[in-house]
Protein backbone atom coordinates (compact mmCIF):
# COMPACT_ATOMS: atom_id res chain seq x y z
CA UNK A 1 0.00 0.00 0.00
CA UNK A 2 1.43 3.38 -0.96
CA UNK A 3 1.36 6.33 1.39
CA UNK A 4 0.25 9.34 -0.61
CA UNK A 5 1.11 12.80 0.74
CA UNK A 6 -1.94 15.03 0.17
CA UNK A 7 -0.67 18.64 0.20
CA UNK A 8 -3.58 19.53 2.52
CA UNK A 9 -4.12 16.44 4.67
CA UNK A 10 -0.64 14.97 4.90
CA UNK A 11 0.31 11.31 4.34
CA UNK A 12 -2.73 9.04 3.90
CA UNK A 13 -3.35 5.49 2.66
CA UNK A 14 -3.52 4.84 -1.09
CA UNK A 15 -7.11 3.57 -0.89
CA UNK A 16 -8.38 7.10 -0.04
CA UNK A 17 -7.25 8.37 -3.45
CA UNK A 18 -7.98 8.03 -7.13
CA UNK A 19 -5.17 8.53 -9.63
CA UNK A 20 -6.12 10.75 -12.57
CA UNK A 21 -3.16 9.63 -14.66
CA UNK A 22 -0.28 11.44 -16.30
CA UNK A 23 -0.41 15.22 -16.07
CA UNK A 24 -0.02 16.21 -19.71
CA UNK A 25 0.27 19.53 -21.53
CA UNK A 26 -2.80 21.82 -21.25
CA UNK A 27 -5.68 21.40 -23.70
CA UNK A 28 -4.85 23.34 -26.89
CA UNK A 29 -6.66 26.68 -26.85
CA UNK A 30 -8.00 26.25 -30.39
CA UNK A 31 -8.31 22.53 -31.23
CA UNK A 32 -9.85 23.36 -34.64
CA UNK A 33 -6.58 24.89 -35.79
CA UNK A 34 -4.58 21.72 -35.13
CA UNK A 35 -3.93 19.09 -37.79
CA UNK A 36 -4.95 15.48 -37.12
CA UNK A 37 -1.47 14.45 -36.02
CA UNK A 38 -1.14 17.21 -33.43
CA UNK A 39 -4.67 16.62 -32.08
CA UNK A 40 -4.13 12.85 -31.91
CA UNK A 41 -0.86 13.38 -30.06
CA UNK A 42 -2.53 15.60 -27.48
CA UNK A 43 -5.65 13.50 -27.11
CA UNK A 44 -4.23 9.97 -26.99
CA UNK A 45 -0.44 9.82 -26.71
CA UNK A 46 1.26 9.59 -23.33
CA UNK A 47 4.92 9.69 -22.39
CA UNK A 48 4.12 6.69 -20.12
CA UNK A 49 7.54 7.33 -18.67
CA UNK A 50 9.53 4.74 -16.77
CA UNK A 51 11.06 6.97 -14.13
CA UNK A 52 9.95 10.30 -12.60
CA UNK A 53 6.32 10.78 -13.65
CA UNK A 54 4.06 13.74 -12.81
CA UNK A 55 0.43 12.78 -12.34
CA UNK A 56 -2.86 14.14 -11.02
CA UNK A 57 -4.41 12.61 -7.91
CA UNK A 58 -7.77 13.16 -6.25
CA UNK A 59 -8.18 12.82 -2.51
CA UNK A 60 -11.54 11.23 -3.07
CA UNK A 61 -12.23 9.92 0.44
CA UNK A 62 -10.55 12.88 2.15
CA UNK A 63 -10.54 16.60 1.40
CA UNK A 64 -11.84 16.00 -2.14
CA UNK A 65 -9.14 18.12 -3.77
CA UNK A 66 -7.05 17.41 -6.87
CA UNK A 67 -3.28 17.89 -6.69
CA UNK A 68 -0.07 16.96 -8.48
CA UNK A 69 2.26 14.19 -7.44
CA UNK A 70 5.63 13.10 -8.77
CA UNK A 71 6.34 9.38 -8.49
CA UNK A 72 9.07 7.18 -9.90
CA UNK A 73 7.13 4.62 -11.94
CA UNK A 74 10.05 2.18 -11.94
CA UNK A 75 9.78 1.56 -8.18
CA UNK A 76 6.68 3.57 -7.08
CA UNK A 77 8.73 5.86 -4.81
CA UNK A 78 6.78 9.09 -4.21
CA UNK A 79 9.07 12.08 -4.91
CA UNK A 80 6.91 15.13 -4.11
CA UNK A 81 3.38 16.50 -4.15
CA UNK A 82 2.13 20.05 -4.55
CA UNK A 83 -1.14 21.93 -5.08
CA UNK A 84 -2.29 22.60 -8.63
CA UNK A 85 -0.94 25.99 -9.69
CA UNK A 86 1.97 25.96 -7.21
CA UNK A 87 5.56 25.80 -8.46
CA UNK A 88 6.69 22.16 -8.55
CA UNK A 89 9.76 21.29 -6.48
CA UNK A 90 12.90 20.31 -8.43
CA UNK A 91 12.62 16.71 -9.65
CA UNK A 92 15.36 14.23 -10.55
CA UNK A 93 16.15 13.83 -14.23
CA UNK A 94 14.73 10.82 -16.00
CA UNK A 95 16.96 7.77 -15.63
CA UNK A 96 18.59 9.24 -12.52
CA UNK B 1 14.62 -34.34 -31.19
CA UNK B 2 10.90 -34.96 -31.66
CA UNK B 3 8.65 -36.10 -28.83
CA UNK B 4 7.77 -39.25 -30.77
CA UNK B 5 6.63 -42.49 -29.12
CA UNK B 6 9.97 -44.10 -30.00
CA UNK B 7 11.98 -41.25 -28.48
CA UNK B 8 9.84 -41.11 -25.35
CA UNK B 9 10.30 -44.87 -24.82
CA UNK B 10 14.03 -44.74 -25.54
CA UNK B 11 14.52 -41.87 -23.08
CA UNK B 12 12.33 -43.61 -20.54
CA UNK B 13 14.66 -46.61 -20.54
CA UNK B 14 17.82 -44.48 -20.38
CA UNK B 15 16.87 -42.28 -17.43
CA UNK B 16 15.72 -39.25 -19.49
CA UNK B 17 19.37 -38.20 -19.86
CA UNK B 18 19.56 -38.01 -23.65
CA UNK B 19 17.24 -35.07 -24.37
CA UNK B 20 19.10 -32.18 -26.01
CA UNK B 21 18.61 -28.50 -25.08
CA UNK B 22 15.18 -27.48 -26.31
CA UNK B 23 16.51 -24.42 -28.13
CA UNK B 24 19.98 -23.18 -29.10
CA UNK B 25 21.56 -20.48 -26.93
CA UNK B 26 22.27 -18.10 -29.79
CA UNK B 27 24.53 -15.04 -29.84
CA UNK B 28 23.32 -12.26 -32.14
CA UNK B 29 24.87 -11.87 -35.61
CA UNK B 30 25.71 -8.40 -36.91
CA UNK B 31 22.74 -8.18 -39.27
CA UNK B 32 19.35 -9.80 -39.85
CA UNK B 33 16.49 -9.73 -42.34
CA UNK B 34 13.97 -9.38 -39.49
CA UNK B 35 14.55 -8.68 -35.81
CA UNK B 36 11.85 -9.36 -33.23
CA UNK B 37 12.31 -7.28 -30.07
CA UNK B 38 10.87 -9.13 -27.06
CA UNK B 39 10.98 -12.86 -26.33
CA UNK B 40 7.50 -13.35 -24.94
CA UNK B 41 4.95 -15.62 -26.58
CA UNK B 42 3.96 -13.07 -29.22
CA UNK B 43 7.56 -12.36 -30.26
CA UNK B 44 8.57 -16.03 -30.36
CA UNK B 45 5.42 -16.96 -32.30
CA UNK B 46 6.10 -14.18 -34.80
CA UNK B 47 9.63 -15.50 -35.36
CA UNK B 48 8.38 -19.08 -35.70
CA UNK B 49 5.79 -18.25 -38.36
CA UNK B 50 8.30 -16.04 -40.23
CA UNK B 51 10.59 -19.05 -40.56
CA UNK B 52 7.89 -21.71 -40.94
CA UNK B 53 5.32 -20.03 -43.24
CA UNK B 54 7.31 -17.37 -45.04
CA UNK B 55 10.76 -18.98 -45.16
CA UNK B 56 12.48 -15.81 -43.99
CA UNK B 57 15.99 -17.01 -43.31
CA UNK B 58 17.83 -14.61 -41.04
CA UNK B 59 15.53 -13.91 -38.09
CA UNK B 60 16.46 -13.06 -34.51
CA UNK B 61 14.46 -12.69 -31.31
CA UNK B 62 16.19 -10.30 -28.88
CA UNK B 63 15.07 -10.74 -25.27
CA UNK B 64 16.51 -8.67 -22.45
CA UNK B 65 16.17 -11.45 -19.84
CA UNK B 66 15.35 -15.14 -20.25
CA UNK B 67 12.44 -15.81 -22.62
CA UNK B 68 8.90 -16.02 -21.36
CA UNK B 69 9.37 -14.26 -18.01
CA UNK B 70 7.34 -11.21 -19.03
CA UNK B 71 3.56 -11.32 -19.14
CA UNK B 72 3.68 -14.60 -21.03
CA UNK B 73 4.92 -16.32 -17.87
CA UNK B 74 2.78 -14.24 -15.51
CA UNK B 75 -0.73 -14.46 -16.89
CA UNK B 76 -3.74 -16.52 -15.88
CA UNK B 77 -3.90 -18.23 -19.31
CA UNK B 78 -7.55 -17.67 -20.19
CA UNK B 79 -8.23 -18.25 -23.90
CA UNK B 80 -11.53 -17.21 -25.50
CA UNK B 81 -12.82 -15.27 -28.49
CA UNK B 82 -16.22 -13.95 -27.32
CA UNK B 83 -15.49 -10.28 -27.96
CA UNK B 84 -17.98 -7.65 -29.14
CA UNK B 85 -16.80 -6.04 -32.40
CA UNK B 86 -16.59 -8.05 -35.62
CA UNK B 87 -12.93 -7.03 -36.08
CA UNK B 88 -11.97 -8.35 -32.65
CA UNK B 89 -14.07 -11.50 -32.92
CA UNK B 90 -12.27 -12.33 -36.18
CA UNK B 91 -8.85 -11.64 -34.67
CA UNK B 92 -9.33 -13.58 -31.43
CA UNK B 93 -11.16 -16.45 -33.09
CA UNK B 94 -8.34 -16.85 -35.60
CA UNK B 95 -6.10 -17.40 -32.55
CA UNK B 96 -8.56 -19.73 -30.83
CA UNK B 97 -8.70 -21.94 -33.92
CA UNK B 98 -4.89 -22.15 -33.92
CA UNK B 99 -4.88 -23.08 -30.20
CA UNK B 100 -6.96 -26.14 -30.99
CA UNK B 101 -4.15 -27.74 -33.04
CA UNK B 102 -1.12 -26.09 -31.49
CA UNK B 103 0.40 -28.99 -29.53
CA UNK B 104 0.49 -31.12 -32.70
CA UNK B 105 1.80 -28.26 -34.84
CA UNK B 106 4.66 -27.49 -32.44
CA UNK B 107 5.27 -31.08 -31.26
CA UNK B 108 5.06 -29.80 -27.70
CA UNK B 109 2.29 -30.21 -25.16
CA UNK B 110 0.98 -26.71 -24.50
CA UNK B 111 -1.77 -28.29 -22.37
CA UNK B 112 -4.55 -26.40 -24.12
CA UNK B 113 -7.71 -27.28 -22.24
CA UNK B 114 -11.00 -26.02 -23.73
CA UNK B 115 -12.96 -26.43 -20.49
CA UNK B 116 -15.34 -23.51 -21.07
CA UNK B 117 -15.18 -19.87 -19.99
CA UNK B 118 -18.12 -18.66 -17.91
CA UNK B 119 -18.62 -14.89 -17.60
CA UNK B 120 -20.97 -13.95 -14.76
CA UNK B 121 -23.49 -11.11 -14.66
CA UNK B 122 -24.37 -9.61 -11.27
CA UNK B 123 -26.39 -6.58 -12.38
CA UNK B 124 -29.09 -5.92 -14.97
CA UNK B 125 -26.65 -3.75 -16.88
CA UNK B 126 -24.04 -6.47 -16.98
CA UNK B 127 -26.57 -9.10 -18.03
CA UNK B 128 -27.62 -6.93 -20.98
CA UNK B 129 -24.01 -6.26 -22.00
CA UNK B 130 -23.14 -9.95 -21.88
CA UNK B 131 -26.30 -10.92 -23.80
CA UNK B 132 -25.33 -8.41 -26.44
CA UNK B 133 -21.96 -10.15 -26.68
CA UNK B 134 -23.68 -13.52 -27.07
CA UNK B 135 -25.73 -12.20 -29.99
CA UNK B 136 -22.79 -10.41 -31.63
CA UNK B 137 -20.68 -13.55 -31.41
CA UNK B 138 -23.39 -15.81 -32.79
CA UNK B 139 -23.97 -13.44 -35.70
CA UNK B 140 -20.25 -13.72 -36.42
CA UNK B 141 -20.44 -17.52 -36.28
CA UNK B 142 -18.59 -17.82 -32.97
CA UNK B 143 -20.01 -19.90 -30.11
CA UNK B 144 -21.25 -18.10 -27.01
CA UNK B 145 -24.42 -18.96 -25.14
CA UNK B 146 -26.54 -17.37 -22.43
CA UNK B 147 -27.16 -19.44 -19.29
CA UNK B 148 -29.77 -18.91 -16.58
CA UNK B 149 -28.46 -18.85 -12.99
CA UNK B 150 -29.51 -22.48 -12.53
CA UNK B 151 -27.76 -23.51 -15.76
CA UNK B 152 -24.63 -21.63 -14.65
CA UNK B 153 -24.73 -23.49 -11.32
CA UNK B 154 -25.12 -26.81 -13.12
CA UNK B 155 -22.10 -26.02 -15.31
CA UNK B 156 -20.01 -24.79 -12.36
CA UNK B 157 -21.29 -26.43 -9.14
CA UNK B 158 -19.03 -24.51 -6.69
CA UNK B 159 -20.70 -21.25 -7.79
CA UNK B 160 -22.99 -19.56 -5.24
CA UNK B 161 -25.79 -17.96 -7.27
CA UNK B 162 -27.73 -16.45 -4.36
CA UNK B 163 -24.94 -14.44 -2.76
CA UNK B 164 -26.35 -11.23 -1.25
CA UNK B 165 -23.48 -9.05 -2.46
CA UNK B 166 -23.00 -10.58 -5.90
CA UNK B 167 -26.17 -12.46 -6.95
CA UNK B 168 -25.75 -14.25 -10.30
CA UNK B 169 -28.38 -13.08 -12.80
CA UNK B 170 -27.04 -15.20 -15.64
CA UNK B 171 -23.82 -16.01 -17.42
CA UNK B 172 -22.30 -16.13 -20.90
CA UNK B 173 -20.52 -19.38 -21.70
CA UNK B 174 -18.00 -19.98 -24.45
CA UNK B 175 -17.44 -23.73 -24.47
CA UNK B 176 -14.47 -23.62 -26.89
CA UNK B 177 -12.57 -21.31 -24.52
CA UNK B 178 -10.28 -22.52 -21.76
CA UNK B 179 -6.70 -22.39 -20.56
CA UNK B 180 -3.21 -23.39 -21.71
CA UNK B 181 0.16 -23.79 -20.01
CA UNK B 182 1.80 -20.37 -20.44
CA UNK B 183 5.47 -21.39 -20.01
CA UNK B 184 5.03 -24.29 -22.40
CA UNK B 185 3.79 -21.87 -25.06
CA UNK B 186 6.95 -19.77 -24.84
CA UNK B 187 9.20 -22.86 -24.75
CA UNK B 188 7.36 -24.56 -27.61
CA UNK B 189 7.62 -21.57 -29.93
CA UNK B 190 11.27 -20.97 -28.97
CA UNK B 191 12.09 -24.63 -29.66
CA UNK B 192 10.23 -24.73 -32.96
CA UNK B 193 11.64 -21.39 -34.12
CA UNK B 194 15.18 -22.34 -33.13
CA UNK B 195 14.84 -25.64 -35.01
CA UNK B 196 14.03 -23.61 -38.15
CA UNK B 197 17.14 -21.45 -37.78
CA UNK B 198 15.85 -18.49 -35.76
CA UNK B 199 18.42 -17.05 -33.33
CA UNK B 200 16.75 -16.77 -29.92
CA UNK B 201 19.11 -14.38 -28.11
CA UNK B 202 18.53 -14.11 -24.37
CA UNK B 203 20.16 -11.45 -22.20
CA UNK B 204 20.20 -9.13 -25.19
CA UNK B 205 18.38 -5.93 -24.25
CA UNK B 206 17.67 -3.40 -27.00
CA UNK B 207 18.98 -0.02 -25.81
CA UNK B 208 18.60 2.12 -28.91
CA UNK B 209 16.85 2.24 -32.28
CA UNK B 210 18.70 3.78 -35.23
CA UNK B 211 16.56 5.68 -37.71
CA UNK B 212 17.81 7.49 -40.83
CA UNK B 213 15.53 9.53 -43.08
CA UNK B 214 12.43 8.14 -41.38
CA UNK B 215 13.54 4.54 -41.98
CA UNK B 216 14.79 1.90 -39.59
CA UNK B 217 18.46 1.09 -40.10
CA UNK B 218 19.44 -0.83 -36.99
CA UNK B 219 19.29 -1.51 -33.29
CA UNK B 220 21.69 -0.95 -30.41
CA UNK B 221 21.81 -3.82 -27.95
CA UNK B 222 23.72 -4.89 -24.85
CA UNK B 223 25.53 -7.27 -27.18
CA UNK B 224 26.49 -4.67 -29.77
CA UNK B 225 24.81 -3.01 -32.77
CA UNK B 226 22.69 -5.00 -35.21
CA UNK B 227 21.86 -3.81 -38.73
CA UNK B 228 18.33 -4.49 -39.94
CA UNK B 229 15.71 -2.77 -42.08
CA UNK B 230 12.77 -4.64 -40.56
CA UNK B 231 12.00 -5.05 -36.89
CA UNK B 232 8.91 -5.47 -34.75
CA UNK B 233 8.52 -4.25 -31.18
CA UNK B 234 6.76 -6.91 -29.10
CA UNK B 235 7.60 -5.64 -25.64
CA UNK B 236 4.17 -5.46 -23.90
CA UNK B 237 4.46 -3.13 -20.87
CA UNK B 238 7.75 -1.67 -22.14
CA UNK B 239 6.45 -0.66 -25.57
CA UNK B 240 6.45 3.07 -24.74
CA UNK B 241 10.07 2.84 -23.58
CA UNK B 242 11.09 1.32 -26.93
CA UNK B 243 8.93 3.73 -28.96
CA UNK B 244 10.72 6.60 -27.27
CA UNK B 245 14.06 5.21 -28.50
CA UNK B 246 12.67 5.48 -32.03
CA UNK B 247 11.39 9.01 -31.41
CA UNK B 248 7.61 8.63 -31.10
CA UNK B 249 4.96 8.23 -28.41
CA UNK B 250 2.15 5.70 -28.15
CA UNK B 251 -1.41 5.83 -26.80
CA UNK B 252 -0.45 3.33 -24.12
CA UNK B 253 -0.35 3.40 -20.33
CA UNK B 254 1.51 0.67 -18.40
CA UNK B 255 -0.22 -0.74 -15.33
CA UNK B 256 0.59 -3.62 -12.99
CA UNK B 257 -1.86 -6.52 -13.24
CA UNK B 258 -1.81 -9.10 -10.47
CA UNK B 259 -2.53 -12.76 -9.99
CA UNK B 260 -2.12 -15.29 -7.22
CA UNK B 261 -2.26 -19.05 -6.74
CA UNK B 262 -3.45 -21.18 -3.85
CA UNK B 263 -2.08 -24.35 -2.33
CA UNK B 264 -2.89 -27.33 -4.60
CA UNK B 265 -6.33 -28.93 -4.16
CA UNK B 266 -7.96 -32.07 -5.53
CA UNK B 267 -9.76 -31.34 -8.84
CA UNK B 268 -12.82 -29.35 -7.78
CA UNK B 269 -13.32 -26.54 -10.28
CA UNK B 270 -14.44 -27.51 -13.79
CA UNK B 271 -14.13 -24.32 -15.84
CA UNK B 272 -12.88 -20.76 -15.95
CA UNK B 273 -15.21 -18.34 -14.15
CA UNK B 274 -14.86 -14.61 -14.43
CA UNK B 275 -16.77 -11.60 -13.23
CA UNK B 276 -16.44 -8.11 -14.67
CA UNK B 277 -18.17 -6.23 -11.86
CA UNK B 278 -15.83 -7.45 -9.22
CA UNK B 279 -12.65 -7.79 -11.26
CA UNK B 280 -11.91 -11.34 -10.26
CA UNK B 281 -11.60 -14.61 -12.07
CA UNK B 282 -10.55 -18.13 -11.20
CA UNK B 283 -9.64 -21.48 -12.70
CA UNK B 284 -7.82 -24.56 -11.40
CA UNK B 285 -4.49 -25.56 -12.88
CA UNK B 286 -3.58 -29.16 -13.67
CA UNK B 287 -1.32 -29.05 -10.60
CA UNK B 288 -4.44 -28.32 -8.54
CA UNK B 289 -3.71 -24.72 -7.63
CA UNK B 290 -6.48 -22.17 -7.90
CA UNK B 291 -5.28 -19.49 -10.29
CA UNK B 292 -6.90 -16.20 -9.34
CA UNK B 293 -6.62 -12.93 -11.21
CA UNK B 294 -7.41 -9.41 -10.06
CA UNK B 295 -8.02 -6.05 -11.73
CA UNK B 296 -5.27 -3.64 -12.77
CA UNK B 297 -3.70 -1.44 -10.13
CA UNK B 298 -5.13 2.06 -9.86
CA UNK B 299 -2.04 3.95 -10.99
CA UNK B 300 0.48 3.46 -13.82
CA UNK B 301 3.70 1.69 -12.88
CA UNK B 302 6.57 -0.41 -14.14
CA UNK B 303 7.20 -1.88 -10.67
CA UNK B 304 6.33 -5.58 -10.98
CA UNK B 305 4.96 -5.75 -7.43
CA UNK B 306 1.32 -4.79 -7.38
CA UNK B 307 -0.78 -3.05 -4.79
CA UNK B 308 -2.18 -5.12 -1.90
CA UNK B 309 -5.71 -3.61 -1.74
CA UNK B 310 -6.39 -4.76 -5.31
CA UNK B 311 -5.60 -8.37 -4.42
CA UNK B 312 -7.75 -8.12 -1.30
CA UNK B 313 -10.76 -7.00 -3.35
CA UNK B 314 -10.34 -9.91 -5.76
CA UNK B 315 -9.98 -12.51 -3.02
CA UNK B 316 -12.99 -11.16 -1.08
CA UNK B 317 -15.12 -11.48 -4.18
CA UNK B 318 -13.91 -15.01 -4.93
CA UNK B 319 -14.68 -16.09 -1.35
CA UNK B 320 -18.18 -14.63 -1.69
CA UNK B 321 -18.93 -16.31 -5.03
CA UNK B 322 -17.26 -19.63 -4.24
CA UNK B 323 -17.77 -20.30 -0.52
CA UNK B 324 -15.90 -23.63 -0.75
CA UNK B 325 -12.67 -21.63 -1.22
CA UNK B 326 -13.00 -19.55 1.95
CA UNK B 327 -10.39 -21.49 3.91
CA UNK B 328 -7.94 -22.14 1.10
CA UNK B 329 -4.47 -20.70 1.71
CA UNK B 330 -2.72 -18.65 -0.94
CA UNK B 331 0.84 -19.48 -1.91
CA UNK B 332 2.23 -16.77 -4.18
CA UNK B 333 1.25 -13.41 -5.62
CA UNK B 334 2.90 -11.52 -8.49
CA UNK B 335 2.31 -8.77 -11.05
CA UNK B 336 3.07 -8.21 -14.70
CA UNK B 337 3.18 -4.85 -16.49
CA UNK B 338 0.38 -4.60 -19.04
CA UNK B 339 0.18 -2.12 -21.93
CA UNK B 340 -3.33 -0.65 -21.89
CA UNK B 341 -4.76 1.26 -24.88
CA UNK B 342 -7.72 3.68 -24.80
CA UNK B 343 -10.05 1.23 -26.62
CA UNK B 344 -8.61 -1.94 -25.01
CA UNK B 345 -7.64 -3.29 -28.42
CA UNK B 346 -4.08 -4.07 -29.51
CA UNK B 347 -1.93 -1.93 -31.82
CA UNK B 348 -0.74 -3.99 -34.79
CA UNK B 349 0.91 -2.55 -37.88
CA UNK B 350 3.68 -0.28 -39.03
CA UNK B 351 4.90 2.50 -36.74
CA UNK B 352 5.65 6.09 -37.85
CA UNK B 353 9.19 4.80 -38.63
CA UNK B 354 9.32 2.87 -41.95
CA UNK B 355 10.36 -0.73 -41.40
CA UNK B 356 9.61 -0.64 -37.69
CA UNK B 357 6.43 -2.53 -36.79
CA UNK B 358 4.32 -2.67 -33.66
CA UNK B 359 2.70 -5.60 -31.90
CA UNK B 360 1.61 -4.18 -28.55
CA UNK B 361 -1.31 -2.83 -26.58
CA UNK B 362 -2.64 -6.29 -25.73
CA UNK B 363 -3.05 -5.00 -22.20
CA UNK B 364 -4.73 -7.38 -19.83
CA UNK B 365 -5.79 -9.96 -22.39
CA UNK B 366 -3.20 -10.90 -24.99
CA UNK B 367 -2.18 -14.41 -23.98
CA UNK B 368 -5.22 -15.87 -25.71
CA UNK B 369 -4.11 -14.20 -28.94
CA UNK B 370 -0.53 -15.51 -28.92
CA UNK B 371 -0.69 -17.94 -31.89
CA UNK B 372 -2.89 -15.66 -34.02
CA UNK B 373 -0.88 -12.56 -33.24
CA UNK B 374 2.37 -14.25 -34.23
CA UNK B 375 0.84 -15.83 -37.32
CA UNK B 376 -0.64 -12.58 -38.66
CA UNK B 377 2.30 -10.38 -37.67
CA UNK B 378 4.66 -12.72 -39.51
CA UNK B 379 2.43 -12.47 -42.59
CA UNK B 380 2.48 -8.67 -42.35
CA UNK B 381 6.27 -8.48 -42.02
CA UNK B 382 6.79 -10.90 -44.90
CA UNK B 383 4.42 -8.99 -47.19
CA UNK B 384 5.37 -5.48 -46.07
CA UNK B 385 1.72 -4.64 -45.41
CA UNK B 386 -0.72 -5.50 -42.62
CA UNK B 387 -2.66 -8.75 -42.96
CA UNK B 388 -6.35 -7.97 -43.77
CA UNK B 389 -7.40 -9.12 -40.27
CA UNK B 390 -4.95 -6.63 -38.72
CA UNK B 391 -5.89 -3.58 -40.81
CA UNK B 392 -8.47 -2.30 -38.26
CA UNK B 393 -5.84 -2.42 -35.50
CA UNK B 394 -3.30 0.02 -36.96
CA UNK B 395 -2.02 3.03 -35.03
CA UNK B 396 -3.89 5.27 -37.53
CA UNK B 397 -7.18 4.44 -35.84
CA UNK B 398 -6.40 7.01 -33.16
CA UNK B 399 -6.34 9.79 -35.80
CA UNK B 400 -9.24 8.52 -37.89
CA UNK B 401 -11.38 7.84 -34.83
CA UNK B 402 -12.19 4.28 -35.94
CA UNK B 403 -11.50 2.80 -32.51
CA UNK B 404 -12.25 -0.86 -31.83
CA UNK B 405 -13.91 -0.39 -28.47
CA UNK B 406 -13.63 -3.51 -26.36
CA UNK B 407 -13.77 -1.81 -22.98
CA UNK B 408 -16.73 -3.97 -21.98
CA UNK B 409 -15.28 -7.25 -23.26
CA UNK B 410 -11.96 -6.55 -21.59
CA UNK B 411 -13.25 -4.79 -18.49
CA UNK B 412 -12.31 -7.85 -16.56
CA UNK B 413 -8.56 -8.13 -16.69
CA UNK B 414 -7.73 -11.42 -18.35
C1 LIG C 1 -1.42 -11.17 -14.04
C2 LIG C 1 -1.77 -11.23 -15.50
C3 LIG C 1 -2.84 -12.02 -15.91
C4 LIG C 1 -3.17 -12.10 -17.27
N1 LIG C 1 -4.17 -12.94 -17.63
C5 LIG C 1 -4.44 -13.13 -18.93
C6 LIG C 1 -5.40 -14.11 -19.34
O1 LIG C 1 -5.97 -14.82 -18.51
N2 LIG C 1 -5.68 -14.26 -20.66
C7 LIG C 1 -5.05 -13.48 -21.60
O2 LIG C 1 -5.37 -13.62 -22.78
N3 LIG C 1 -4.10 -12.56 -21.27
C8 LIG C 1 -3.78 -12.37 -19.95
N4 LIG C 1 -2.83 -11.45 -19.59
C9 LIG C 1 -2.19 -10.63 -20.61
C10 LIG C 1 -1.09 -11.41 -21.32
O3 LIG C 1 -0.21 -11.95 -20.38
C11 LIG C 1 -0.29 -10.52 -22.27
O4 LIG C 1 -1.14 -9.75 -23.09
C12 LIG C 1 0.60 -11.37 -23.20
O5 LIG C 1 1.23 -12.40 -22.49
C13 LIG C 1 1.62 -10.49 -23.87
O6 LIG C 1 2.58 -11.31 -24.49
P1 LIG C 1 3.87 -10.63 -25.12
O7 LIG C 1 4.65 -11.73 -25.69
O8 LIG C 1 3.45 -9.52 -25.99
O9 LIG C 1 4.55 -9.94 -23.85
P2 LIG C 1 5.63 -10.46 -22.80
O10 LIG C 1 5.49 -11.89 -22.49
O11 LIG C 1 5.59 -9.50 -21.64
O12 LIG C 1 6.97 -10.30 -23.60
C14 LIG C 1 7.61 -9.06 -23.82
C15 LIG C 1 9.07 -9.29 -23.65
O13 LIG C 1 9.79 -8.13 -24.07
C16 LIG C 1 10.96 -8.07 -23.30
N5 LIG C 1 11.54 -6.73 -23.41
C17 LIG C 1 11.07 -5.57 -22.89
N6 LIG C 1 11.90 -4.56 -23.18
C18 LIG C 1 12.90 -5.08 -23.92
C19 LIG C 1 14.07 -4.52 -24.53
N7 LIG C 1 14.38 -3.22 -24.43
N8 LIG C 1 14.90 -5.36 -25.23
C20 LIG C 1 14.62 -6.69 -25.32
N9 LIG C 1 13.54 -7.25 -24.76
C21 LIG C 1 12.68 -6.46 -24.07
C22 LIG C 1 10.49 -8.45 -21.90
O14 LIG C 1 11.56 -8.88 -21.09
C23 LIG C 1 9.47 -9.54 -22.21
O15 LIG C 1 10.00 -10.85 -22.09
C24 LIG C 1 -2.46 -11.33 -18.23
C25 LIG C 1 -1.39 -10.54 -17.82
C26 LIG C 1 -1.02 -10.50 -16.47
C27 LIG C 1 0.15 -9.67 -16.07
ZN1 LIG D 1 -6.58 15.73 1.21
Amino acid sequence: MLEIPCPWCGPRAEVEFACGGESGPPRPADPGSLDDAAWTAWLWNRTNRKGPHVETWWHQAGCGRWFLLARDTSDDRVLASWPIGATPPPLPEEGA
Amino acid sequence: MRFSLANVLRQGFSGQTGWPLQWRKAEPARSYDVVVVGGGGHGLATAYYLARNHLVRRVAVLEKGPIGLGNTGRNTTICRSNYLRPESIALYDHALRLWHGLSEELDYNVMFSPRGVLMLAHTRHEAEVLERHVHADRLAGVDNEWLSPAQAKAFCPPLEIRSLRFPVLGAALQRRGGTARHDAVAWAYARAASARGVDVCEGCEVTGIRVAGGRLVGLETRKGPIATETAVLVAAGHSSVLAKMAGFELPIVSYPLQALVSEPLKPCFPCVAMSGTIHAYVSQSDKGELVIGAGTDRYPSYGQKGSAPVIEDAVEAIAELFPIFRRVRMLRQWAGIVDVTPDRSPILGESPVRGLWLNCGWGTGGFKATPGSGHLTAWSLAHGKPHPLLVPFGLERFSTGRLVDEAAAAAVEH
